[in-house]
């Protein structure tokens, strides 16, 4: 069966100095995979290797058993929503439908604008489909970004962030809606409540890739369990968080 | 009184048009100070057109597309520092236009009618050349106009989806260099800035998406072009100034009532 992603032996180097060394890492189709690491640590870096906005200094990366310049129609991407203007007149249905644009296509169709529809209902965002990004929340604007990521039919979604700068019960929705997604993810963040899902493998990111693959994570589910434990549960596990 | 001012209200209209187009997607790409740069830079082919004796739209043309690409590389390739580099830009093409004019034999009062504009003194060979530029704005906006909204808000997601937006950006600034050498004998280099910009930025406020956007910035620039044709005419005032005036006027007024 084609693996969802490869990626062999990546390097990767800015201004002299290696950012990311040696990384390796299998993911099959549908599984759910967690990037934790720390700032400057590269994690944004892989991401932007794995969608093609980098490209590497040596090694190999294969999505769905293509490079990912050539991978474009199966990857949905979600960018962390604090990263736009606000006044930009676009309605959030605008913006989701941005996710049927390809290259070679300048006009949207019936069926794109049916199909968007669609998507806003099953991220249950339609009531909000008229209205201007500035309008909605934090949690809204990362569901819209997640819509429109997904109004491409991706095999993949890759989210940066996509819990940073939300009120706590935004977070919680947001996380309800990529663990029901039925569809190979990949998921940067720094907030390892993350890790409290059903997460298939963690990676954590600090120039190198440190995995940790099934057996299935058995991390408690108890609403108490605070970070400081994470980071000991993820020592345990070898997942290897720095001091 | 009308066959006085009949072109330069052909000219308002026609430049308008064009400013409701390039101005919005000046405005939401936060392209400002590149467009100031694109503009003044203009001055070099001016310059030595007048130095060479050849047409001047032509050389303004070739130099300011020349400029809108370099423009283009530099933003693209040096964008942590690309505030810097577009100021140098902006001073080197108005540099080339002053040596070039040094150079050029006689008193050139052209060069001064391009640096302030008059639009009463519009020509009927000037508006053929704004009716071609329109024509080229609007096909292009009706192609490409999900791609420019797409890229205002993320190029990068345009980017994952495989979509050139290297090319587009420049096509973007080579439209907005094209619009700059229709408006500049009108308007004139100097105060092109304010023209292209405030409009958009008044209909931002009022519109939810970036057609209605367009659409209210032309109706609103063509209202300060107009204004401005009739006062300068009856006062005997240079028109541009007195455009940009009202323009500032109506901007601060929204702005009040947008707080």
């Amino acid at each position: 069966m084609t693996k969802a992603l490869v990626v062999e032996n990546l390097y990767f180097m800015y201004e002299k100095n290696f950012v990311l060394e040696d990384i390796n890492l299998t993911l099959e189709d549908k599984e759910f995979l967690t990037i934790i690491g720390p700032n400057g640590g590269g994690k944004t870096t892989f991401l932007k290797l794995i969608l093609g906005l980098l490209k590497p200094f040596k090694g190999k990366i294969l999505i769905y058993n293509k490079s990912p310049s050539k991978a474009s129609n199966f990857i949905g991407y979600v960018p962390q929503h604090t990263n736009f203007s606000l006044d930009i007149p676009i309605t959030v249905f605008d913006i989701v439908l941005e996710g049927r644009l390809k290259a070679f296509k300048f006009f949207y169709s019936k069926e794109d604008k049916e199909k968007t529809m669609q998507t806003l209902k099953k991220i249950k965002i339609e009531h909000l489909k008229d209205k201007r990004i500035k309008e909605l929340s934090g949690g809204e604007r990362q569901k819209v970004l997640i819509a429109r990521a997904l109004n491409c039919n991706p095999k993949i979604i890759i989210m940066d962030e996509p819990t940073s700068a939300i009120d706590p019960n935004g977070q919680k929705e947001i996380l309800d809606l990529i663990e029901s997604l039925d569809i190979t993810r990949v998921v940067v963040s720094h907030d390892l409540k993350i890790l409290l899902r059903k997460v298939d493998k963690i990676a954590y990111i600090n120039k190198k890739l440190i995995l940790h693959e099934g057996p299935k994570l058995n991390i408690p589910k108890d609403e108490h369990f605070c970070e400081v434990e994470l980071i000991d549960f993820l020592r345990e596990v070898n997942v290897g968080v720095s001091e | 009184m009308w066959e006085l001012v009949s072109n330069s209200i052909y000219a308002g209209v026609l430049i308008s048009i064009a400013i409701g187009i390039i101005g919005s997607l000046i405005v939401i790409n936060k392209a400002t100070s590149i467009t100031g740069s694109i503009a003044h830079g203009s001055f070099g082919g001016i310059g030595i057109g007048i130095f060479l004796g050849v047409n001047i739209l032509l050389s303004t043309t070739i130099f300011t597309v020349l400029i809108a690409l370099i423009l283009a590389f530099i933003t693209i390739k040096y964008s942590h520092r690309k505030d810097s580099l577009i100021g140098v830009i902006w001073a080197l093409g108005m540099s080339v236009g002053i040596i070039f004019l040094n150079l050029a034999p006689g008193y050139n009062a052209d060069a001064l009618s391009y640096l302030f504009g008059n639009i009463l003194l519009i020509q009927n060979s000037d508006l053929y050349v704004m009716v071609l530029v329109d024509v080229v704005l609007v096909v292009s906006i009706i192609f490409l106009y999900n791609r420019f909204l797409a890229m205002s808000y993320d190029f990068e997601f345009l980017k994952v989806r495989g979509i050139n937006v290297s090319l587009l950006y420049i096509y973007f600034l080579v439209l907005t260099s094209l619009v700059i050498v229709m408006s500049v004998r009108a308007i004139g280099i100097i105060l092109i800035l304010a023209l292209f910009t405030i409009p958009s930025l008044i209909a931002e406020k009022f519109t939810n998406r970036l057609y209605k956007m367009m659409i209210l910035s032309s109706i609103l620039a063509f209202i300060f072009i107009s204004s401005g044709i009739f006062i300068s005419y009856y006062f005997d005032l240079s028109p541009t100034p007195i455009i940009v005036i009202i323009s500032v006027l109506v901007l601060f007024l929204s702005l009040l009532k947008s707080t």
